[in-house]
């Protein structure tokens, strides 16, 4: 698109372009270009929605809202601190929980795998991600939390009760529950992030630390993984943003009550849990304002995390050295 | 690796037919385990026990009319999803009758009561009342407001006592409340043995769960519990959704079923249809004049049967005073505007809700329900002929 020398640059590109270009390029630029600001149109409406819907909880409850304890319709008192809490330490358990086994199955894939397992066992990992969270979520009460309540809550209880982390009755339903189905959720997207990065470690790294006589585990431990370490921390970080929006399944097992127990054995609430659950009948101004506001602070949350994973997944697509096979 | 290229074609395909062999493999695995699950966790199939109708509500014989000519042949209604079996049902046979198509959207009471005064919808549903504030917003949009009652629902309180029998475990109000307050928290606690004398009750804690999602049932519950306990009402109160001082929450019915079958010494709380079609055990509650009932539809209906009734019908009817009523009982209403704004669709609407509270009751009772006794029939027949458009009532019976 270059400007030929009769016009000056100060020109505005859209008429010099409707002096020579033909019509199809101008419809077609115009088309495109609503297409694209439209996605950015979109997204900014629902965050000035939410932020407008939520005035009325906003200017009732102030920045109190996000340290109140109480969620109680009755008294129309509403704090989100337990529903934060709650999405936060389900997330944490998750990515706890899911972290070694999707890095330990990317680098199996990447570098252990034979040659005919890789295709179709990375498929099979990726499918997981299609299984609807609303399967998972009745896997989970059908399956998930029997088995939790009896032996997990059990074993738990018996050898560390003593930890403040596993006291209470085992109820089953709860935030290990909630943590323990959310890893399984995100175990796909970090696997298959972090098979990518690994991928993107070009060959001469490996075969430097080989022929420099390493063993196979120092060989990944010290060129491979060290190599792509901010990819992994973006394919973390991307589960995380899953696992704190994560909304259905986390409804069915997490038994939810809205205190803020220390125990992962005692049932809790997620902020998207809480809003899926209540919304259809909050049944005044107030109540919908609030759990229009816990979206909001949500929203802030899990763009926090995608921003982060965005940035540091952008850093290795850009490294130079990162040439993939 | 590049001079590997050449066989990079047949490594496809090797890995293609491992692709294939993998997922065979992945999904006979998964069918012998959603088999193996399958019929581990559905033990109890739906078996609709044989509630006889209450002949008291129940009229048959007489047809309701149709609406004239020039009435709206299409109405959308939104609301309470309790009632939505019921009310599709009805939608139906409303149809196959007079060729008019309602639609009714199952969006939750609290969502009905914000389309109607939004008047988006052309009546809305509710379990519960509508509060002062949503009355004055409604009557600000479009003037008064009726709530007429369609049918009855209770709420059934169900436990995990491994040996004791559907009806066999006795509660009082105080006990039942004082469960939930947690100040009851073993089975053998001595309030509970003292009305259960010849139950053994096992020293298991009281696991309590109630529903995580705002609901109806809820909201009966709750309002129950408020009017038998002081200490509820001030602590805790009636709504969709409260603050539980207790245990575990469950998502709709099933979710709360689920939990207390999983849990040994857990009690719950559902509808009376779903208790009956999953045949859950349910306990026996003692009623405001003492005697221990157990919930059917004839004892839901009975709630509602000698007992005053406000001409509005606005009245939450838990802890009845008749005798054989069960005590955890509230009507569902549709909602909608004394005054239409459309001559078409409120001559429509109206011989809508005439045939529901009569011919429309013969269904109920199939499908779980409590028809409404005859002098709550009456009410709302006063009601549906208050409905009118610019003064003139709508209702033009033969």
């Amino acid at each position: 698109m270059q400007a030929t020398a009769s016009e000056s640059p100060r020109t505005p590109g859209i008429v010099r372009l409707l002096r020579r270009a033909r019509p199809g390029d101008v419809l077609f630029r115009v088309v495109i270009t609503f297409f694209g600001a439209s996605v950015l149109v979109l997204a900014a409406l629902m965050l000035w929605q939410l932020a407008f819907e939520s005035r009325e909880s906003i200017s009732a409850f102030g920045w109190g809202f996000l340290t109140g304890t109480r969620w109680d319709p009755v008294s129309r008192t509403f704090g989100a601190a337990p529903a934060i809490y709650g999405t936060l330490v389900s997330s944490a358990i998750a990515v706890v929980l899911a972290v070694p086994v999707s890095l330990g199955a990317a680098i199996y894939l990447s570098e252990m795998a034979p040659p005919w397992l890789r295709h179709p066992a990375s498929f099979l990992v990726e499918s997981l991600a299609a299984i609807p969270s609303v399967v998972f979520g009745l896997w989970g009460i059908y399956v998930l939390v029997p088995w939790i309540r009896s032996p997990v809550e059990r074993v738990l209880g018996d050898h560390l009760g003593f930890l403040p982390l596993f006291t209470g009755p085992p109820f089953g339903v709860g935030m290990l529950a909630a943590g323990a189905i959310l890893a399984i959720m995100i175990l796909p997207i970090i696997t298959a992030i972090a098979r990518d990065s690994l991928l993107a470690v070009p060959s001469s790294q490996r075969e430097a630390m080989l022929a420099l006589g390493a063993t196979k585990w120092e060989m990944i431990s010290r060129a491979v993984l060290q190599y792509c370490r901010s990819g992994l921390v973006g394919a973390v970080l991307l589960g995380l943003g899953r696992a704190l929006g994560e909304t259905m399944a986390v409804t069915m097992v997490i038994g939810k009550t809205y205190d803020i127990n220390t125990s992962l054995f005692a049932p809790a609430s997620t902020a998207a849990s809480q809003i899926a659950s209540e919304f259809s009948e909050a049944s005044f101004s107030l109540y919908t304002s609030a759990l229009m506001e816990l979206a909001l602070i949500l929203l802030g949350i899990t763009l926090l995390v995608n921003v982060a994973a965005r940035l540091l997944v952008w850093r290795i697509a850009r490294s130079p050295e990162a040439i993939r096979e | 690796m590049r001079t590997e290229k050449a066989r990079h074609s047949g490594r496809f395909r090797r890995g293609l037919f491992g692709l294939i062999a993998l997922t065979l493999a992945a999904s006979i695995a998964a069918f012998l385990l959603s088999a193996c699950g399958g019929s581990g966790g559905s033990s109890s199939t739906p078996t609709v026990s044989g509630q006889s109708p209450t002949a008291q509500a129940t009229k048959t014989t007489a047809q309701s009319p149709c609406p004239p000519s020039g009435a709206a042949n299409a109405l959308t209604g939104a609301g309470a999803s309790f009632p939505y079996p019921l009310y599709s049902k009805w939608t139906a046979q409303f149809d196959k009758q007079c060729g008019i198509q309602i639609n009714y959207q199952p969006v939750g009471s609290g969502a009905g009561i914000s389309q109607i005064t939004a008047k988006t919808v052309d009546f809305g549903a509710s379990d519960g009342i509508m509060t002062d504030d949503q009355v004055a917003a409604a009557e600000a949009a479009g003037g008064p407001i009726l709530h007429v009652p369609m049918t009855s629902g209770a709420v059934a309180i169900i436990a995990n006592l491994p040996g004791i029998q559907q009806g066999q475990l006795k509660l009082t109000p105080d006990v039942l409340a004082d469960i939930y307050l947690k100040k009851i928290t073993k089975w053998n606690d001595s309030r509970i043995a003292a009305v259960n004398s010849g139950l053994s009750l096992p020293s298991t804690d009281i696991a309590v769960v109630h529903r995580s999602d705002g609901s109806g049932t809820t909201f009966i519950f709750t309002n129950y519990l408020s009017k038998v306990s002081q200490e509820w009402k001030d602590k805790v109160g009636n709504a969709t959704t409260v603050q539980w001082p207790g245990d575990i929450g469950g998502e709709k019915n099933d979710g709360v079923a689920q939990q207390v079958k999983q849990t040994p010494g857990a009690i719950g709380y559902v509808e009376l249809a779903y208790a009956i079609q999953n045949n859950l055990s349910w306990a026996s509650l003692q009623n405001k004049s003492g005697k221990y009932v157990e919930p059917s539809l004839e004892a839901t209906t009975a709630a509602s049967t000698g007992v005053t009734i406000p001409d509005d019908t606005k009245v939450m009817i838990t802890d009845s005073t008749n005798p054989s009523a069960y005590p955890i009982v509230g009507f569902t209403w549709i909602l909608a505007y004394v005054n239409q704004p459309d001559r078409a669709k409120g001559e429509s609407l109206v011989y809508y809700l005439w045939w529901s509270i009569h011919d429309g009751q013969q269904y109920s009772s199939d499908l779980l329900y409590a028809p409404l006794p005859t002098d709550v029939v009456k009410k709302a027949e006063a009601e549906i002929k208050s409905i009118s458009y610019q003064g003139q009532p709508l209702l033009q019976l033969p």
